[in-house]
């Protein structure tokens, strides 16, 4: 755990927001991204570009059980066709892994049951991609199905089918509880208590990308390896765990990896395989995964049931939040001890509650196991959480905008949970939105059918520590400038996409005045680059700027220090910028290259060499669980959706979302505008369309079955499903960020489902609680309740506020309910 | 045609077998091994496959292509697009052999032109019209034959003309947005697609 004489990265006069020479030249630019022209041209090297000299390929063989215990593999017959040079199963890695060291629970290869359709059980490595999958079905596995537990209900109530014997209680993945203030008292003095079930269905990543993996062991005993991972540390250490290496020979190198949302970001079966079978049989493997594979490798959203109760005051002050959660882990246990916590830690903000509970159960099914996706457990109570926002705001008569502003959260303050929260544009970003949609003209005052619905959230950038317990920085950076003007930066940072190979590029150029283009990037490679823990939890822009940052200021002022004793000024009079170096006191005649800066310096200092790394301040509550959730900056987003809807077919359309996000300072607006189109558009998938669902048994299979693992039947919106997106960045600028940058990967996609279900409300007079809202839950919907009296009676409401006993009785859906409280 | 059976190398009839849109019949034992000779970004190349080979298996793995991108293997995301006579085609489901001796294919390594990137190219990174970058090579060939098609093309008709490639990370507005000013920068300049 942290201790308090713990690692702190330097201080800079003048502090880390501002510009190293009075104004950005780099920073807050339409910069292009580094690698954007060889993404474009086709020249970028991704996981399955790469070939190996005398280079096997491996095929996996998956359980067609959803639970079964497995006795006994044969794979002589496959060993004995030509070709084949390799099968391996459970007994050849025997050991445990798992991204969170306190619940190791999976194995490469399932050793002795299968804990769902799609579970790993042997490998093959042959020399042809369809001669291994040949080979696979001359495998013959003799297995015992046993009973599946196929949802929550079924594992709560049949502990005694254990999918998962490292359970310390039946089926119980992780149970976490925490209350913060008077919760009943609080409820109990509300005006209005709404009280409701909603449930949020899996989905999956689905990066164009599919998982793969290449394994060199050579003949000294060292192996490399090139994976799409976004964990190149984690997996570095887990590999050299399950294949019994020294850490130290191996290697992990990420190419460009074609997408992750979260999906790539801790080991999987092929990595381990084809490492294993590159050991047995001497030679390169690869592993490249179907997309099919792709679906049951999963990792995505948690299916999550949550009821709320959630209190009003008449004049708009939220009380009283108390959640009851219960999530679908899938079989194995993932993240998802911090996946329980992140269903509850990420609320508090961006209001203020009077008090605070939340009681969430993971439980162990026998499906496809699920982790971390764009917003880390807590997009799905952001939905259920801002529908009950929306329905106390028309309880009360209230515009759901004038309720969100009346309990604003604010800057510099701590909240419920004891949450550090320092800059926020919250504000900003509510009334952007409200501004940009021409809220006040459209909200209750569309025609039936048309709607527009608002939703706000926050998110973290970057955890508080490390997934394994240590000391030491969370992100680190090795910088090296050559006399040729050219800097290179050496991190562990993880582009998977998002631009942080750019980020780190733009802050080494505005440091050292140089060009992007002069800078080169080296990254994810365990061999050549310090430890940065991964693209995970929103934190490479935040740790790694910040330690990339400190490495180039180092040297800036080690160059500027050397320029003004040649020139007789002060360093803090010399400036490099755009190539030039020169002082502020007489930059005609006091005036070089940066090029020629360098080798001065570098001459008077020796080679130019510098680190920098980035550790978190001491953060969180003071109780169990209490660092889950604390990051040293929060971003904050507002959304308006519009929708239209067809009340004869149910058929939602979303016309546009305007999305106003809090990134603290955008370093390059182009990839923060990316970041939050792309985030609004993967909110508005889940809401609408996609279900990462499995098929009961059936005649002819058991249970498990997805119900369609392929980019067809697993609906991901085209370029003519998508709504028109309108980026709006709000700068707090962070006093600790980078030149005071936040996150802006994850935060933007947590507004998109609850705004679009408070859009439908608007058009339509329904309360969507269930994802998706696919028209036959809105047709559904509107044929059970008496949704055009419940539309009129919202619209009424605007002209005449009402009060709020007469309404409380009357929420629209047939399975909630609306009490009062005794005030 | 040469075949390989075996290890052995023989000719075959030019009669005896079904032919595809190539020239030349083709045999149909699964693991016999072909050359399969392909116009490809003005080039003639030839390689070595199996008659089941996909055009996308062809150009990755045979020719070195590998700008060409596998998403799904079925014909789902569009991340194989190339474009043969300027329409874009799903390299993933179409057989090499379809293509043998036969018309011009365009992949993305084809594009730029003298090194340089072509607008379309220019434009995407422009406007950050790749993120990942692994469905962009894909959406440029369809891209690139839509303006070929009609240099003109209204916001609708990108949409369109797209929607058979999935992007994940853009939510399209910057891929949609680099298109238009592509088409107007081609339509301004005088170098013709």
């Amino acid at each position: 755990m942290p201790s308090e004489e713990r690692l702190r990265p330097p201080e800079w006069p003048g502090g880390r927001a501002a510009a190293p020479h009075g104004e950005f030249r780099v920073v807050g630019r339409r910069n292009r991204k580094i690698e954007g022209l060889a993404k474009v041209t086709g020249r970028a090297i991704y996981a399955d570009d790469i070939t190996l000299p005398r280079m096997l390929h491996a095929k996996l063989l998956r359980s067609i059980h959803a639970h079964a215990s497995i006795r006994g593999i044969d794979a002589s017959t496959a060993l004995a066709l030509p070709g084949v040079h390799a099968v391996i199963t459970g007994k050849d890695l025997p050991e445990y892994f798992g991204i969170i060291p306190w619940t190791q629970d999976e194995q490469a290869l399932a050793e002795t049951k299968a804990r769902y359709v799609g579970d790993a059980i042997a490998a093959v490595a042959a020399d042809t991609e369809l001669l291994a999958e040949e080979a696979l079905r001359l495998i013959r596995v003799d297995d015992e199905p046993l009973p599946a537990v196929m949802d929550i209900d079924a594992a709560l109530e049949h502990p005694e089918w254990q999918v998962n014997e490292k359970a310390r209680e039946g089926n119980i993945s992780k149970h976490v509880r925490l209350e913060f203030g008077d919760v009943e008292g609080e409820l109990s003095r509300s005006d209005v208590v709404a009280e409701h079930d909603y449930w949020y269905e899996g989905s999956t990543h689905a990066p164009i990308e599919p998982h793969c993996a290449v394994a060199d062991y050579d003949a000294t005993g060292f192996l490399t390896l090139y994976s799409s991972t976004q964990v190149a540390h984690y997996l570095h250490r887990d590999l050299a765990r399950v294949l019994n290496l020294p850490i130290q020979r191996v290697r992990v190198i990420q190419p460009v990896v074609g997408g992750a949302f979260g999906g790539k970001s801790e080991p999987f079966s092929l990595e381990f395989c084809a490492a294993k079978l590159s050991m047995v049989t001497g030679r390169p493997v690869k592993i490249l995964y179907t997309r099919e594979e792709v679906f049951y490798a999963h990792r995505g959203r948690h299916p999550m049931r949550m009821r709320y109760r959630t209190g009003i005051t008449r004049d708009g002050r939220l009380t009283g939040v108390d959640a009851t959660i219960h999530i679908d882990g899938g079989a194995y246990s993932s993240f998802g001890l911090v996946t329980t916590y992140y269903s509850g830690q990420l609320l508090t903000a961006p209001y203020r509650m009077g008090a605070y509970r939340f009681d969430s159960t993971r439980v162990f099914t026998n499906k496809p196991c699920c982790g971390p996706k764009r917003g880390h457990g807590s997009v799905q109570p952001r939905f259920a959480f801002e529908c009950q926002v929306d329905r106390l705001a028309e309880a009360i008569g209230m515009d759901p905008i004038e309720v969100r502003r009346r309990n604003l959260l604010g800057g510099n303050t701590r909240t419920v949970n004891d949450l550090r929260v320092t800059s926020n544009g919250f504000l900003e970003c509510l009334e952007a939105v409200e501004r940009a949609s021409d809220w006040t003209s459209k909200f209750r005052r569309l025609p039936y059918g048309r709607g527009v619905g608002v939703a706000g959230s926050m998110y973290i950038s970057g955890t508080n520590y490390c997934i394994y317990p240590n000391e030491m920085p969370q992100s680190a950076v090795q910088l090296k400038l050559d006399r040729s003007g050219r800097a290179t930066v050496f991190c562990g940072a993880s582009d998977i996409g998002q631009g942080s190979d750019s980020m780190l590029a733009s802050i080494v150029a505005e440091e050292l005045g140089l060009e992007l283009g002069d800078i080169r990037v080296v990254a994810a490679d365990t061999d050549l680059t310090p430890v940065d823990l991964g693209s995970y939890s929103s934190r490479e822009t935040f740790m790694a700027g910040n330690a990339c940052l400190d490495a180039a200021r180092k040297l800036r002022n080690l160059v500027a220090e050397t320029l003004a004793g040649r020139w007789g000024c002060r360093a803090d009079e010399v400036t490099l910028a755009g190539g030039v170096a020169c002082s502020t006191r007489d930059p005609q005649r006091e005036c070089t290259s940066v090029r020629e800066a360098f080798q001065l310096a570098e001459a008077r200092h020796g080679t130019l060499g510098s680190v920098g790394w980035y550790q978190s301040p001491k953060l969180g509550g003071d109780y169990r669980g209490g660092t889950i959730g604390a990051s040293p900056a929060y971003s904050f987003t507002a959304h308006v959706a519009e929708v239209a809807c067809d009340a004869e077919t149910g058929w939602v359309t979303v016309k546009k979302i305007w999305i106003a996000h809090d990134c603290g300072r955008a370093l390059n607006p182009v990839t923060v505008e990316g970041q939050m189109e792309g985030s609004a558009y993967m909110g508005c998938a889940e809401a609408l369309m996609e279900e990462h669902v499995f098929k009961p048994a059936a005649p002819h299979h058991g249970p498990g079955l997805h119900h369609g693992p392929s980019l067809l039947d697993y609906r991901i919106p085209t370029s003519l499903d998508t709504p028109e997106l309108e980026s709006i960045i709000i700068e707090s600028v962070d006093p600790e960020g980078p030149y005071g940058a936040k996150e802006a990967g994850e935060g933007p996609l947590h507004p998109s489902i609850p705004a679009i279900a408070n859009a439908i409300h608007d058009a339509l007079g329904i309360r969507c609680d269930r994802l998706p809202f696919s028209p036959p839950r809105v047709l559904g919907l509107l044929r059970a309740t008496d949704a055009r009296a419940a539309w009129e009676r919202a619209r009424d409401q605007v002209a005449r506020p009402p009060r709020p006993a007469a309404v409380a009785g009357a929420p629209a859906t047939s399975r909630g309910r609306a009490t009062r409280g005794s005030r | 045609m040469r075949l390989t059976v075996g290890g052995r190398v023989a000719s075959i009839a030019s009669d005896s077998a079904p032919t595809g849109p190539g020239k030349e019949p083709f045999p149909l034992e699964a693991n016999a091994s072909v050359v399969c000779r392909l116009r490809v970004n003005q080039d003639v190349r030839e390689c070595a496959i199996s008659p089941h080979t996909t055009l996308l298996e062809a150009l990755r793995y045979g020719l070195g292509l590998t700008g060409s991108k596998q998403g799904c293997d079925k014909g789902d995301c569009g991340a194989c697009t190339v474009v043969v006579d300027d329409q874009p085609v799903l390299a993933c489901i179409s057989l090499a052999l379809a293509y043998h001796d036969g018309p011009a294919i365009t992949t993305i390594e084809g594009v730029a032109e003298g090194g340089r990137p072509h607008p379309l190219q220019d434009a995407f990174d422009l406007a950050g019209g790749a993120q990942c970058g692994f469905c962009t090579p894909g959406i440029l060939m369809s891209a690139w034959a839509l303006l070929r098609r009609n240099p003109a093309p209204s916001r609708e008709e990108i949409a369109h003309a797209l929607s058979g490639n999935l992007c994940r990370c853009t939510g399209y507005t910057k891929i949609l947005e680099a298109v238009e000013q592509a088409a107007a920068r081609l339509r301004e300049g005088p170098r013709a697609v």
